[in-house]
């Protein structure tokens, strides 16, 4: 169950997350972003914002399964129904690398987008979404994460 | 404050529901997820391409190889094999067809071919054509011929094959797939004496293991197996190996084939 | 020269579905060989989608992107007949771009 203190520490966390991978708004990027997907544990990535930080939001889901049956392959999703997204990022927290993929979207596609992630453990999977007037939200779900049996 | 109650609620609300959904129904749901987007595909792509190509010395293709439905037909022969060959007269399954076809039409080296390495070279391209072959066979209803002399042998060479127990810790393929009901941690066993269903066991192999991100035919499902009962393996494309997907393949009749599957 | 995706362009009223398979290792260099020594990181980065030409959606990847690679997005407004490529550049330098037409 969530306390309050749960929730603000994950909103810290993910804001911190955030910040230090340089991917809040007023940061340009350019190229491959090196430092984002360099950027290792939430905790480390502490930083000071210049936003009220982003917010858990209903209005972005994360899509997965519960259990996945091989951290390998684990399929995993980001959506928005906020209007002017610019940015879907998908985080999974205990990767040694928290940041998996972030797509820039257009006016000319779905805010949606579905891809397949490694992880390493049972984890919380964060879909972040920002949008053109600097709003940073996310949604969080957690994925356990199994061993199988003999593969077949 | 109301923040909270609703994001309490919602925790609870999840929590229950979690433990409503038993785990048998979150990987199956996990399953269900990988199923559209199999990476299988890009080996059938790969497949086919080394099925129209020219190659070996005498630079041919293999489109004149009879899987057993005559020269060049593919659609419908993964769900037939193993079975009586009247040229090598042999009953010989898909990895042994294919090894026959390429060494008699295009002049390679068949013994080189099933020494080498799993996923590599030649035996990469063995798995993108038996991804390709079985997925010209998709949802067909497994159909091995029995009608043959030779073809009962190899059944009866599969069954005692199959509960034969050796190695060092006197395993048989019974042990794991002989009853219903068996599991290896959240992995459910097939019983293999008998029609485990649709896309189930013999129905559901060549596949794509994401665990390995590999592409495995039967040969290789069973040196796996091989390798699990710490027993060495029969040999690639040999006639014990072949027994076994008689032994299966009949056992399975009517099932289903959703080859290439994935798999964990 | 790497092999090509598969790429499927679904059009269902006024959106298109795209799926696409990409064939790569997507090696997160964190393994280690039999021999112990670290399989050097191999990665998909950066992917873009085209629509007619158009740029539609841009991504950045890292190695936490599973191995042999699934992308699902929705193009608005594309129509059967409409011209979808994809194109990835990795770590290595490599790149791949296929195409597809919208079914």
């Amino acid at each position: 169950m969530q306390t309050r203190r749960d929730m603000l520490t994950r909103s810290a966390s993910v804001a911190a997350a955030l910040a230090g991978l340089g991917l809040l708004p007023q940061t340009a990027l350019a190229n491959w972003s090196q430092a984002a997907f360099e950027a290792k544990t939430l905790p480390e990535l502490m930083k000071a914002l210049g936003t009220s930080g982003p917010a858990e939001s209903k209005d972005v889901t994360i899509t997965g399964p519960d259990i996945a049956e091989n951290g390998a392959v684990v399929p995993v999703g980001a959506a928005t129904t906020l209007p002017n997204v610019k940015r879907l990022l998908l985080l999974v927290e205990k990767n040694p690398n928290m940041l998996a993929a972030m797509f820039d979207v257009t006016d000319a596609v779905e805010p949606s987008i579905s891809t397949r992630v490694k992880m390493g453990q049972s984890s919380n999977v964060f879909a972040v979404a920002i949008t053109g007037d600097n709003k940073v939200l996310y949604a969080a779900k957690e994925i356990k994460v199994t061993l199988g049996g003999c593969g077949g | 404050m109301r923040r909270l109650v609703i994001t309490t609620a919602l925790a609870v609300a999840s929590t229950a529901g979690f433990a409503q959904k038993s785990t048998a129904d979150g990987i199956a749901e996990y399953r269900a997820m990988l199923a559209d987007g199999n990476p299988a595909e890009l080996f059938e792509a790969k497949g086919e391409d080394l099925w129209k190509k020219k190659r070996g010395p005498k630079n041919a293709s293999l489109e004149q190889c009879d899987l057993g439905k005559g020269p060049g037909v593919v659609k419908g022969a993964w769900v037939e094999l193993p079975r009586w060959f009247a040229d090598t007269k042999r009953v010989q399954d898909l990895e042994s067809r294919l090894l026959t076809c390429m060494e008699t039409l295009q002049g390679l080296n068949a013994a080189e071919i099933a020494k080498a390495p799993f996923g590599k070279g030649e035996q990469a391209n063995m798995e993108a054509l038996a991804a390709w072959i079985s997925a010209e066979s998709r949802g067909a209803k497994m159909n091995l011929p029995q009608g043959h002399a030779e073809e009962r042998r190899m059944y009866e060479l599969g069954k005692r094959a199959f509960f034969f127990r050796g190695g060092p810790m006197d395993f048989s393929c019974a042990s794991c797939h002989g009853e219903d009901g068996k599991r290896i941690r959240l992995q459910d066993l097939p019983n293999l004496t008998k029609n485990p269903g649709d896309g189930v066991g013999f129905a559901a192999w060549p596949a794509y293991r994401v665990s390995s991100g590999e592409m495995w035919s039967m040969q290789r499902r069973l040196n796996d197996c091989y390798r699990q009962q710490r027993f060495p393996y029969p040999g690639y494309a040999s006639d014990v190996t072949i027994s076994l997907g008689v032994y299966m393949g009949v056992n399975a009749k009517g099932a289903e084939s959703i080859a290439p599957a994935i798999k964990r | 020269m790497a092999d090509p995706m598969r790429i499927r362009a679904q059009a269902q009223g006024d959106k298109t579905t795209v799926r696409v398979l990409m064939s790569h290792e997507m090696e997160t260099g964190q393994r280690k060989d039999a021999a112990g020594k670290t399989i050097p990181a191999w990665f998909i980065q950066e992917v873009s989608a085209t629509h007619n030409g158009k740029p539609v959606m841009t991504a950045q990847w890292g190695p936490s992107v599973a191995k042999n690679p699934f992308l699902q997005f929705t193009i608005k407004g594309a129509k059967a007949g409409d011209k979808v490529a994809i194109s990835w550049k990795d770590n290595r330098g490599d790149t791949r771009t296929d195409e597809a037409t919208v079914s």
